[in-house]
């Protein structure tokens, strides 16, 4: 039993991606989605374009106030609408490379992100935690949902702004030092300290809103107890019990989104404080330098737009750097997936194997989940073409890990498992999907009909071979039980159904996929005896001239086949015919013997 | 779902915030407060800048000379301004920050107080997805709009205050500005009418690729065993695309509208400057006037956005609040009325003409109702111990569901102790009954803590309901004993520890009732045996309920009860149902006749052995 959890306690296989630098995440990012890097030369020109023209305004403004305004014999009308026609040159150019920079910009990050997105969702499919922890599922849907959420508003308008931005304080900055170099410097003394305060509020911030979304994740672990559990929460009236848990979690995650929330806003309001501060200290100097003949007034007033020119984008670019905090670490985390090496992967030019009925070995073959105990201990077993063959044992004896081995859902930490004679590693996964099926416990249905879901594995196939294959398994009888037939919706989960016509789908839906070898792992467990023995039978003499394995609870299925392979504690300890096991006085007679005295009428 | 800000979406959207504003009201007026100090403090730092520019800095200019204390007073004048702002701002976000989370952590609160509160035939009919984005995503979506909106009445203030400024220092410049202030609105409202139904729709498809995702991953183990992965791809990458596609259409209306409204606040200062030097030139204004005006301009341009913010947010709190609403204002909570049930014997349990319909909405999107139960009727008595046998599919769960009052019939009804359930009080029938289900629900607890439910149970007691259940010797060896957390739905235990622990839950309560639906189908036969054997002696003042398959547990009944297609067909003891009932007993000798069949065949040498149908 311990085997079984062993797996989950310790199988902690997704890298992380923690330990790569921001920068190393944004290089190994813009590689993952090259979409990302396509012709952002233009955009970044587009871009300097419209900051250029966002510069000129001020520009305008002084000129216009100095040559225009303030000109020695009275305002000049000219000149001020010469200036104000070159401002409305650059309000359009603005505009129009504004428009460019938004559109290419989302053009590229949402292609990107897409890409990212599959890349994540296909290689996910590969990882074998995905079959072996139930619990991790919701984090590996969160790699392809939230985390690209947090990255697509850092690509989309953060990651150029921040261009922009820092654009445009050089620009501002090479402005300011012309106008006045005395000021320009002011104004990065007053700016230095603050960049040392973001630099630590980043920190702050970012391990707030880690806690936030640690605290999502409770209470919505917490919430949906009172869903999934509604059955058991009603049976045993525990509903005060939930609610204060939830209340628990709800409270606990308020405080901690105030509480990141207060630590954001000091973080931006100490830019806006020092942006503040600066005009003041600007003004106070900007003063002495003009009373002594170093600068006029319109120079001084127009110097104030510059400053307001830069402190914009300090501010905005504060903002943008702890949200980069948080895409960072969610694309660092996207990457972690990605850059997590596939336990089982698809062999390249992987061998193709001809169809037909499949022999089975296994050879030296052990198990162990990383970390945990030893699973399998150097099984061998060689399983003739077209024979049928039951494996039993208690649970957790590592019978259920022989069917994963032999279905390639994890491979041997040692020794082989071999089909007609060819590693199963070397056999590609096209080929192997299509020779060996396996039907697990749990048939999972998908939100859709019952049609769409036995015709999953293989989606070409007609209404009329759906109701063949339900009608060859015995099954049309408890078909037609169903109002609405095969376009019944089996809802979220197939939760419309029950365990056993969940099961019953399932079975359907591989044999329906035609295999050579059928495994299965305790296929039938929810089903009535009666159905189960029909099914065994349909089953039987169909797949007569194929290999099936079955694992079984039960032990009929033992009694029909033609060899029973017995697993204790990891080993095959038994292993011939039913009549003659039943009679060796070993595990087999002891498991069938509480068998038999349940089955027994009286 | 398209919702465009129409008039009455605006209307509706307007009645989310004066909820919220109901519900949290001193935060959202200190946030407001915060934002009028904000809105004012911005105009004032034009005007401050303008008054020191006249009164200070080009008196000194002029006179070549300035004095500590004229410096101190320019200085200060700005600095106080600005500390002012700032204040604003820090009350106006704090406080907004605090008045939109204690909204949303208050309406997380009333949903699932209405997930526990609602029966699970409304359950059934919701699926669980949907709640936990009603409960998370849906109440986030309402009450967003409290982060943007007291900086909109904080813009409002300030618009006013500059346009005041403006007619105070110019009123043909405050023209200008009348001009330019209703523009700046208008083009964003009409952003927000272009951009509403295309981010709803971008909304919607991620929610869609969130669904897929989750199905997908679920299924791991399906679609890697037929190899359906690349399918499975090609259906996450078409949502994906979608997605993609909706996100770049936001994109490019964000393009054609961003720019303008950018450039509308900087046509003004245009403005200003052409009318203010003409009006110089005329000698109705001063350049120092001209220029705060100006500045005003160019300082105001941003902050107007946010009554954009408000007016894009508005449609999404409308949405995610029909939402939550849907969920508020769900009827059919179950009734309860005042009664007890008798404690301190065996419970005595009956179904009389009890039928119940499943809703299921059909592939064409209709509601449909499927009858499951169909007029059954069962009496067991005081003490006794009866199994339910019926085929896959023929509503034995549904049953035990109707029996332990988690659904209600929809006619006829069930007694205990002759006692209609429906008059029992709330927690009445649980207090005398216990389920223990097909498919196990674990808490994200101890072992413990999901055995006593929070209950106060000595150790001991603990140990021995799990002695029953044939779990104590699993248990003894977890890491740490019966405090080890089982993980969320008990994700580190195997499907025969999760229903060892749930059998010891019942076990403990001493239920004068105890329905078990297929308990023990995750277990190996040797120790359902000795799990039957343990309740046997520990339930002898116990009704028993049992959904059985096997022989074993089967024989355990006094009688028997056997179900086709939601009706009663016979019931009985078992010899004589034998007898009688062809489908009873074709069902619980299948496998003893199958085994006899194939001694048979073993014995004739194989005859059948050339007859399988080939495909």
């Amino acid at each position: 039993m311990s085997m079984r959890n062993a797996p989950l306690v310790d199988h902690g296989g997704i890298a992380s991606g923690g330990e790569m630098t921001t920068w190393q995440t944004l290089r190994r990012g813009l590689v993952l989605s090259p979409e990302l890097r396509k012709g952002i030369g233009v955009t970044v020109l587009f871009a300097v374009l419209s900051t250029l023209g966002r510069i000129l305004v001020p520009f305008v403004v002084q000129r216009t106030t100095d040559d225009g305004i303030l000109a020695p014999g009275g305002a000049d009308v000219d000149v001020v609408i010469r200036w104000v026609t070159v401002a409305l040159a650059g309000v359009v150019v603005t505009a129009l490379s504004a428009y460019f920079v938004n559109v290419r910009l989302f053009r590229a990050s949402e292609s990107g992100l897409a890409t990212l997105r599959v890349k994540a969702f296909r290689h996910i499919h590969d990882l074998a935690m995905l079959t072996q922890s139930t619990e991790r599922r919701g984090s590996l849907v969160s790699r392809v949902t939230s985390d690209v959420d947090t990255i697509s508003m850092f690509v989309q308008f953060g990651g150029l702004m921040l261009m922009i931005n820092l654009a445009q304080i050089t620009l501002a900055t090479v402005l300011m030092f012309i106008y006045s170099p005395v000021l320009a410097l002011v104004v990065w003394a007053c700016f230095v300290p603050l960049f040392i305060i973001i630099q630590k509020f980043q920190g702050i911030v970012g391990r707030a809103y880690t806690r936030v979304r640690e605290r999502v994740g409770d209470m919505l672990g917490a919430i949906s107890e009172a869903v999934v559990g509604a059955q058991a929460i009603r049976a045993y009236a525990v509903e005060d019990r939930t609610a204060e848990r939830i209340d628990r979690t709800v409270e606990e995650h308020r405080r901690a989104a105030i509480g990141a929330q207060a630590r954001s806003v000091l973080a931006f309001t100490s830019g806006q404080f020092v942006s503040g501060l600066t005009t003041a200290v600007v003004l106070v100097v900007g003063t002495v330098l003009a009373v002594n003949g170093r600068l006029t007034l319109g120079e001084l007033l127009a110097f104030l737009f510059l400053v307001n020119l830069f402190t914009q984008p300090v501010q905005q670019a504060t903002e943008i750097l702890n949200e980069m905090q948080n895409a960072v670490a969610g694309w660092r985390r996207v990457i972690g997936i990605i850059d997590t090496p596939a336990d089982v992967a698809d062999p390249e030019d992987g061998i193709v194997l001809p169809r037909g009925p499949i022999r089975v070995a296994f050879e030296h073959v052990g198990f162990a989940y990383p970390g945990g105990e030893q699973v399998l201990h150097n099984v061998d077993l060689a399983i003739e073409p077209r024979s049928r063959v039951a494996i039993v044992g208690e649970t957790g004896s590592g019978k259920s890990t022989l069917a994963k081995l032999l279905t390639r859902l994890m491979d041997p930490t040692t020794g082989r498992v071999l089909i007609d004679g060819t590693d199963l590693r070397r056999v590609s996964f096209a080929s192997l999907r299509q020779r060996v099926v396996l039907v697990p416990q749990e048939g999972f249905l998908f939100d859709g009909t019952l049609l769409d879901n036995v015709r999953f594995g293989r989606p070409e196939s007609t209404e009329q071979d759906v109701r063949l294959t339900l009608t060859e398994l015995g099954l049309d009888g408890w078909l037609a039980t169903l109002a609405q037939g095969l376009h019944t919706e089996v809802g979220q989960r197939g939760e419309s159904l029950s365990a056993g016509e969940r099961q019953l789908v399932a079975l359907a839906r591989a044999y329906l996929a035609d295999p050579d070898l059928l495994v299965l792992d305790e296929a039938t467990s929810a089903v009535d005896p009666s159905t189960e023995v029909r099914l065994q039978r349909a089953l039987d003499s169909l797949t007569r001239g194929r290999t099936s394995i079955a694992i079984a609870h039960r032990l009929s299925t033992a009694e029909a086949a033609d060899e029973v392979i017995v697993v204790d504690a990891g080993r095959v300890v038994e292993r011939g015919h039913h009549s003659e096991l039943v009679r060796r006085g070993g595990v087999y007679t002891g498991l069938h013997a509480s068998w038999v005295a349940q089955q027994q009428a009286l | 779902m398209t919702t465009l800000p129409t008039r009455s979406s605006l209307r509706q959207g307007l009645s989310v915030v004066r909820r919220g504003v109901r519900d949290e009201p001193r935060w959202f007026a200190l946030a407001v407060v915060g934002s009028a100090v904000y809105g004012v403090m911005t105009s004032m730092t034009a005007w401050a800048i303008g008054h020191v520019t006249d009164t200070a800095i080009a008196p000194a200019i002029e006179a070549r000379h300035v004095t500590a204390g004229q410096l101190w007073y320019i200085g200060g004048t700005i600095a106080l301004v600005v500390l002012a702002t700032v204040v604003g701002v820090v009350g106006r976000r704090i406080a907004g920050g605090v008045a939109m989370y204690n909204l949303g952590a208050r309406y997380r609160r009333l949903v699932t107080r209405q997930y526990l509160r609602l029966p699970l035939s409304w359950h059934h009919r919701h699926p669980s997805g949907q709640l936990l984005s009603n409960a998370n995503a849906d109440v986030e979506a309402t009450w967003n709009v409290f982060a943007p909106l007291p900086m909109a009445i904080g813009v409002l203030v300030m618009l006013v205050f500059g346009v005041v400024q403006m007619v105070v220092v110019d009123p043909v410049l405050a023209i200008i500005g009348l001009t330019v202030f209703p523009m700046l609105f208008a083009a964003n409202v009409a952003f927000q009418r272009a951009m509403s139904p295309r981010v709803t729709r971008a909304q919607q498809l991620r929610a869609d690729v969130s669904e897929v995702a989750h199905e997908s991953f679920e299924a791991a183990l399906i679609v890697k065993s037929l190899g359906r992965e690349d399918f499975e791809t090609e259906r996450f990458r078409h949502v994906t695309n979608e997605l993609r596609n909706a996100n770049i259409e936001v994109g490019r209306t964000r393009g054609r509208f961003d720019p303008a409204i950018e450039a509308i606040p900087t046509l003004g200062t245009l403005a200003v400057l052409v009318v203010g030097t003409m009006r110089v030139r005329g000698g109705q204004l001063s350049a120092a006037e001209v220029v705060q005006i100006a500045y005003l301009f160019s300082i105001t341009a941003f902050p107007v956005r946010a009554l954009g913010w408000v007016l894009a947010e508005l449609p999404r709190a409308v949405v995610g609040w029909n939402r939550v609403a849907a969920v508020l204002e769900a009827q059919g909570a179950m009734g309860y009325g005042e009664r007890s049930l008798p404690t301190g014997a065996a419970s005595r349990l009956a179904a009389e003409g009890v039928s119940y319909a499943h809703e299921v909405v059909t592939e064409s999107g209709e509601l449909a109702r499927n009858p499951t139960i169909r007029g059954v009727t069962i009496d067991v008595a005081a003490g006794s111990t009866v199994a339910l046998v019926g085929p896959t599919g023929s509503g034995k769960s549904t049953l035990t569901e109707l029996m332990m009052r988690l659904v209600d019939p929809d006619t006829g009804e069930v007694r205990i102790d002759g006692v209609d359930l429906r008059e029992v009080r709330r927690g009445g029938v649980s207090e005398v009954a216990a389920l223990v289900a097909q498919q196990t629900f674990m808490f994200d607890d101890t072992v413990r803590g999901n055995i006593t439910l929070g209950a106060d149970h000595q150790d001991d007691r603990v140990w021995a309901a799990l002695r029953v259940a044939q779990g104590d010797s699993f248990v003894a060896r977890l890491p740490h004993g019966l405090d080890t957390r089982v993980g969320e739905r008990g994700g580190t235990l195997s499907g025969g520890q999760r229903q060892r622990i749930a059998l010891a839950r019942a076990v403990i309560r001493d239920p004068q009732l105890l329905v078990l639906d297929d308990a023990t189908s995750a277990v190996d036969p040797s120790v359902e045996q000795a799990i039957l054997a343990g309740l046997r002696e520990a339930s002898s003042g116990t009704t028993v309920l049992v959904v059985a398959y096997r022989m074993a547990t089967i024989l355990l009944a006094d009688e028997v009860v056997y179900v086709e297609a939601g009706r009663v067909v016979d019931h009985g003891r078992h010899d004589e149902l034998m007898a009688r009932c062809a489908g009873y007993e074709r069902l619980v000798t299948a496998y003893a006749r199958e085994a006899a069949e194939r001694e048979a065949i073993a014995a004739d040498e194989e005859p059948a052995e050339d007859e399988g149908v080939r495909l």
